[in-house]
């Protein structure tokens, strides 16, 4: 069987999660069920949902530092709305969703319209991000609204007693639209041609200058709707909610073979390179022995293998 | 722009590229003395000077320091986001290796570090340099995106900071070490003057040599550069360490400071302020020009910014939003389009519309 050059990156992925999930399973004990593989995507729910967004971004060769604290700023409005002054939560969360779309919208005007770098504006955005949340407030404001806590304690059975939860069904259907968006639509194609390169693209007649904006007003739309998946997890808005969340979400997409200098890559990647960073986690926990701290080392080290993979596949790529 | 000679000392100083940060500097210190009437008083305390701008000098030492090892790096073109991680793991190594316990001996107190003192700062100078080093050689030698490069040690640099520290605050209790961040010497910081010493080397090295005028040919356009003879590929890499080394030398100051080190908070999103103090000095962050001098302008506006909003009692975290505006605006004004939208909308409104929806 001769696999194509381009599916390469996927392929190591998931062939790397696949030898983690047999070590583990050898490993240790109680390690390989069926729920603790749908807990990879529980608790990775968000994660999932914000490098979807982050995979549209780097696809078209950009990237968005803003995520992890558009992520808490959400939260933040969120528990403010709801806890303070006791909006709807069909009220609040569409405003929050709006709120983080037209941030990213405003980020990505700003890299289109003045030739901006995406890293320094995004990099502003995180600290705009970060500072609006201390400005609600400093301290964690917890979310006790009763329709709230059913939301995030929500069981839906899948198989015998394995479960999912409200945010990992989310979070997959982000993907499901996400896999379809990327495949199926001229937006997709645009940025994929864009991530390619941008001025065949833009002499091509593609709308580059739209979708450049509209790629970074999704990654705000993912962002916001992380940040609502966060408060189920978290049950509360906090300045410090999901600090270094851009770094995770950037490994996952690089670890999910989307190559980033753009063009090349598939969503449903970063679905493999969110679960491949969830399972180090796993590992290094029923490890018992290693502490938490080896996870970023790890994470580190994951990322480094395969940003020099992807330079192989890149220069081979160039010469044949 | 090339008769400069002709043009009013006005518009000559206008034109410097110090201009713009120094002006800045000028006002936030305008403000700062408007709402703090004792902001310019220096007095003579125990041998060395007392007061709020020795306060913000000494605290912007560790920025600065920072600033300068980014200045090159942004000037080939790149950018080092793993500062912070360096700032940790140096201070991590030489808090580690001091310890330092003060011993009574025959009712004489010593103070006892773990290591000789050269040898813990050597040794933290050793990790940073090499943290750059690897920096330098993802960069140069695997040919990643300098973001991606140094992602990685941004990443993994605080996991290996609390590896050394064992993730705990190692605190450090040997006096001699405090001087680094704490001391005096002829009245002013010594932290400045380690500063000011690095800030002298490199001034020498980039306008004495040629080594200035092959950053800036990299930045402009690294692929002529290495056809026209540079060694584009050493330089990186060497830019890189001395940018890793800075930092390790931040991080000494920073940990001598606190007297411990916190692998986990120290030189939190430094590399955020370190590329805001270089943008604001007027370095593009495209590349190919830079100014060492801006930089440290750079650092010592967003120390005094910091202690504005410190001192005039609105909370600490409107830090980040006021950093915020000054980076939008700050790479608003950098960038050609928007200048040029700019004049659109003031000269000739009719035309910038339809400039506008082209």
């Amino acid at each position: 069987m001769k696999l194509e050059p381009k599916y390469m990156p996927l392929a190591a992925t998931v062939s790397l999660f696949a030898a983690m999930v047999v070590f583990g399973s050898v490993s240790y004990t109680g390690f390989f069920s069926a729920q603790a593989f749908l807990n990879l995507l529980i608790d990775n729910a968000f994660l999932v949902i914000v490098a979807v967004g982050m995979t549209f971004v780097i696809l078209t060769g950009g990237i968005d530092l803003s995520v992890g604290s558009v992520v808490a700023l959400s939260t933040m409005v969120l528990a403010a709305l709801v806890e303070k002054q006791h909006w709807s939560l069909w009220v609040a969360i569409p405003l929050v969703l709006l709120m983080g779309t037209l941030f990213g919208g405003f980020m990505g005007w700003l890299i289109q319209r003045f030739r901006l770098q995406p890293f320094i504006v995004t990099l502003a955005g995180m600290f705009l991000a970060r500072g609006l949340c201390y400005l609600i407030s400093i301290d964690s404001i917890s979310i006790t609204d009763e329709t709230y806590t059913g939301m995030a304690q929500m069981r839906i059975p899948v198989w015998g007693d394995a479960f999912l939860s409200l945010s990992a069904v989310l979070a997959l259907l982000v993907l499901v639209a996400a896999i379809f968006i990327a495949r199926s639509t001229e937006f997709g194609r645009t940025v994929y041609a864009i991530g390619g390169s941008e001025h065949s693209a833009t002499l091509m007649g593609l709308p580059v200058a739209r979708t450049t904006v509209l790629v970074y007003t999704l990654s705000g739309f993912c962002s916001a709707l992380g940040g609502v998946v966060f408060t189920f997890y978290m049950l509360s808005g906090y300045g410090l909610h999901a600090v270094g969340l851009e770094l995770d979400a950037i490994a996952a997409v690089v670890i999910g073979g989307t190559l980033l200098s753009g063009g090349v890559g598939y969503v449903a990647g970063t679905l493999f390179g969110v679960l491949t960073l969830g399972i180090i986690q796993s590992l290094i926990m029923f490890d018992g022995s290693l502490s938490s701290w080896w996870t970023r080392i790890v994470i580190g080290a994951l990322l480094f293998v395969f940003c020099v993979l992807q330079r192989v596949f890149e220069t081979r790529r160039k010469q044949g | 722009m090339s008769s400069t000679k002709k043009l009013p000392l006005w518009k000559r100083a206008q034109a410097h590229s110090l201009f713009w940060p120094l002006a800045t500097l000028a006002l936030i210190l305008a403000v700062n003395a408007s709402l703090n009437p004792g902001f310019w008083v220096l007095q003579w305390r125990d041998g060395h000077l007392y007061g709020s701008l020795i306060d913000i000098l000494n605290r912007a030492a560790p920025l600065m320091l920072v600033s300068l090892g980014m200045t090159l790096v942004i000037a080939t073109r790149g950018i080092d986001i793993s500062v912070g991680a360096v700032v940790a793991i140096s201070a991590s190594v030489a808090a580690l290796m001091i310890g330092g316990t003060l011993v009574i001996n025959n009712g004489v107190p010593t103070h006892v570090s773990r290591f000789p003192m050269p040898l813990a700062i050597g040794c933290a100078l050793l990790a940073a340099l090499a943290c750059g080093l690897w920096n330098g050689l993802l960069v140069a030698k695997i040919g990643l995106q300098p973001i991606i490069a140094t992602l990685i040690l941004m990443v993994a640099g605080r996991g290996i900071a609390q590896l050394v520290t064992g993730g705990q605050i190692v605190t450090v209790y040997y006096a001699p070490y405090f001087f680094i961040g704490n001391g005096f010497l002829w009245g002013l910081p010594f932290a400045l003057f380690i500063a000011a010493a690095v800030y002298v080397l490199v001034h020498l090295a980039v306008t004495r040599t040629a080594l200035g005028l092959f950053i800036q040919a990299i930045g402009i356009n690294p692929a002529a550069a290495r056809l026209a003879g540079v060694r584009e590929r050493l330089i990186s890499v060497c830019v890189y360490a001395f940018c890793g080394l800075t930092a390790g030398i931040a991080g000494l100051i920073i940990s001598s400071n606190v007297k411990s080190a916190d692998g986990n908070n120290a030189g939190n999103l430094m590399e955020l302020d370190a590329i805001l103090a270089v943008t604001l000095g007027g370095t593009l962050l495209t590349g190919g020009r830079f100014s060492l001098a801006g930089s440290l302008i750079g650092a010592l506006i967003i120390q005094t910014l910091t202690s504005t909003i410190y001192s005039i009692g609105v909370p600490p975290e409107i830090n980040l939003v006021v950093k915020a505006a000054v980076v939008f605006v700050v790479m608003l004004l950098q960038s050609a389009d928007f200048r040029q939208a700019v004049r659109g909308w003031v000269v000739r409104p009719q035309a910038a519309n339809k400039g506008g929806q082209a």
